[in-house]
């Protein structure tokens, strides 16, 4: 039984022609492929490579060298709240905000809860420095935010 | 307020700005209609004429890059638009692609004409989710309406694809070769140069790479002309033939210690004091600057006391700064102690280096741990000399690694040892500390 889906397969095959050759859809399909399963096993590594017609190795080196790509042993929760902690961010409150989180939910960044809903991280500069402090759910930002609003939104959080 | 009417910002907080119908109800595409009416020449040699200089941080001319590609190259000709924007302090492209992304891809599809790409890529940092469907919803009105895909516009033979390409947290792919290598599906290393991406780029052939806002700038230099795009902005300064002028409008991005952080336009040339005065609302709290970052957080720093620095492509170098970088100015009030900053700057470079080339990874590294010890109230007074040794031996400037990530490393290092270095000097006395909050969570 494959890892990928047949329709997640069709979703990475119909950007090939988007490119002159097929290891350039690596990134695309690493995302498709964590969007789903929420890592990326190295079954999938190996069934990305056999469609992309490249070695294993050559997707694990690109995975790897993004620190966003998870393994099954750090597999994340179903939503992903990343904190600023770059220069403008922490002049106005980032890394206490990042440090309020950690406490009231008990992680380290980089840490996802017991109950796998959310997964916390620091981030560099997320490109939103007018409204420091701010955070990314996921791939939405939410700037100017203060511990209590954070909080009360990673509560709200749907599962 | 300056009575300057903005250009690049216009659609901005307009209703609807991101779509086709509101953005041609404003004037929109008439800067293609423009260029499709001259030779793809006519526009490049428009492009050079206007001055325009990139945006994305080194500011090189861009009608003379464009001519650095091959002549009756066979194709195809790639075009690779940056836009990575991760350089802290930075988010004038995020801005320009959720509120205007028409914008932007007009200016593309201009550039495409002008260097007969066939096929462009937008890089756009994973981050931005709201600008990637923005423009993805974009991008899906223009080959409705025949303006992108075969015969662009009803031109024949101007065959032109978009395609967006979603990055994965990496700063390394705002350089545009780590860019180019991501894009292939590889780790985002930089490459030796030359050959530069013009001769040899994406995929192996010739590649066209620019940054977003410097694509905004080349649909107005269509549509409202060279003379008005040169209206604007410092001329070159005629004893110094190295200097290639900075001319048209500017968004400035302002962030930390003032009262309105913004996006801000205003022509080339502003200074720093009239930014944060006239613009951002002064420094917060009623407090005094220290200091600002003039242009991202590579390039180093201005103290107060240098605040009349004129935010163009040769005036913060006149402060030895590392240069305009992306005109992103970080302001940091009297209190803040400059081992903070520092620290700061120095654990970003580290974090960011990809590793290829020793004298970064390893000096960016010890540099944040240097710095993490004065925090602490335990360095020396002999750690100063250590920076200054790392921060001298890293970068193109010293020529001993492949990008210019290790000299925006050096360049606060640099800068702060020269300019604040009585404080370093009096923190390292007195066993002055201060907190990492970060420290004590641990995590990866
Ligand atoms: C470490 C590093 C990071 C960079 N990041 C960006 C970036 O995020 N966006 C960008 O446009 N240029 C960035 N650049 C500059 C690019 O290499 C390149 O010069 C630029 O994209 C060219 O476009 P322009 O001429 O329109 O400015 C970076 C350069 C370096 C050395
Ligand atoms: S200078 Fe640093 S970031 Fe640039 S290629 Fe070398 S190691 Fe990588
Ligand atoms: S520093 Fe946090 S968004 Fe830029």
């Amino acid at each position: 039984m494959p890892m990928l889906s047949p329709a997640l397969r069709e979703r990475i095959q119909a950007l090939f022609p988007r490119y002159p050759n097929k290891q350039a859809v690596t990134l695309p399909a690493l995302h498709m492929v964590q969007d789903e399963l929420r890592c990326v096993p190295a079954e999938a590594i190996r069934e990305i490579a056999e469609l992309l017609e490249l070695h294993p190795a050559q997707v694990h080196d690109t995975l790897s060298f993004y620190g966003f790509f998870r393994d099954p042993d750090r597999k994340l929760g179903q939503h992903r709240v990343w904190v600023c902690r770059s220069l403008p961010c922490m002049l106005r409150g980032g890394e206490e905000l990042l440090a309020h989180l950690c406490g009231k939910l008990h992680l380290r960044p980089g840490e996802t809860s017991t109950d796998g809903k959310v997964t916390l991280e620091f981030a560099e500069c997320l490109g939103a420095c007018e409204g420091a402090p701010c955070l990314l759910v996921n791939d939405d930002c939410h700037l100017s935010v203060t511990p209590q609003q954070a909080e009360e939104m990673i509560a709200g959080l749907g599962s | 307020m300056p009575t300057f009417e903005p250009v690049l910002l216009r659609n901005v907080g307009v209703k609807d700005s991101h779509t086709l119908a509101v953005y041609r109800e404003r004037g929109g595409y008439r800067g293609l209609d423009k260029a499709l009416a001259l030779s793809p020449a006519q526009v490049v040699d428009a492009v050079k004429a206007s001055g325009l200089r990139g945006r994305g941080g080194a500011g090189f001319p861009t009608g003379v890059k464009w001519t650095f590609l091959p002549k009756d190259h066979p194709g195809p000709i790639y075009m690779c638009i940056n836009a990575d924007e991760s350089e802290p302090g930075t988010f004038n492209n995020r801005i320009l692609m959720e509120e205007d992304p028409h914008q932007v891809l007009e200016g593309m599809i201009i550039g495409c004409y002008a260097t007969r790409a066939t096929t462009a890529y937008l890089y756009i940092r994973y981050e931005y989710g709201h600008s990637y469907r923005r423009l993805q919803a974009a991008i899906d009105e223009l080959y409705a309406a025949g303006m992108l895909g075969r015969n662009v516009c009803g031109k024949d033979g101007f065959h032109l694809d978009i395609y967006l390409h979603r990055g994965a947290g990496a700063y390394i792919c705002g350089e545009e070769t780590g860019l180019i290598e991501s894009l292939e599906g590889k780790r985002a290393w930089p490459r030796i140069k030359p050959p530069f991406p013009a001769i040899e780029g994406a995929f192996r052939k010739p590649t066209v790479v620019n940054n977003i806002e410097t694509m905004a700038c080349v649909t107005h230099i269509l549509n409202l002309g060279v003379e008005w795009f040169k209206s604007m902005g410092i001329p070159a300064d005629p004893k110094n033939p190295r200097d290639a002028g900075s001319f048209g409008p500017k968004l400035y991005c302002v962030s930390g210690h003032v009262n309105k952080p913004g996006c801000y336009e205003a022509p080339l040339g502003l200074t720093v004091r009239q930014l944060i005065d006239d613009f951002a609302g002064g420094v917060w709290k009623g407090r005094k600057a220290k200091g600002c970052i003039p242009g991202g957080l590579s390039m180093g720093f201005l103290t107060e006391a240098e605040f009349d620095c004129k935010l163009d492509f040769a005036d913060p170098g006149k402060y030895r700064c590392l240069g305009l970088g992306t005109a992103a100015v970080i302001v940091f009030d009297d209190q803040t102690p400059i081992v903070d900053v520092l620290y700061n700057s120095c654990r970003f470079f580290s974090h960011e280096s990809c590793g290829q080339c020793t004298p970064c990874r390893e000096g960016t590294s010890w540099m944040t741990k240097i710095l993490a010890r004065i925090r602490r109230g335990e360095g020396e007074l002999s750690d100063l000399e250590v920076l200054g040794d790392v921060e001298r031996g890293i970068g193109l400037t010293p020529g001993t690694t492949i990008c210019g990530l290790a000299d925006g490393a050096a360049w606060p290092v640099k800068n702060a040892l020269q300019k604040f270095r009585p404080e370093l000097e009096d923190w390292i006395r007195n066993k002055r500390t201060s907190v990492d909050v970060l420290a004590a969570l641990g995590g990866h």
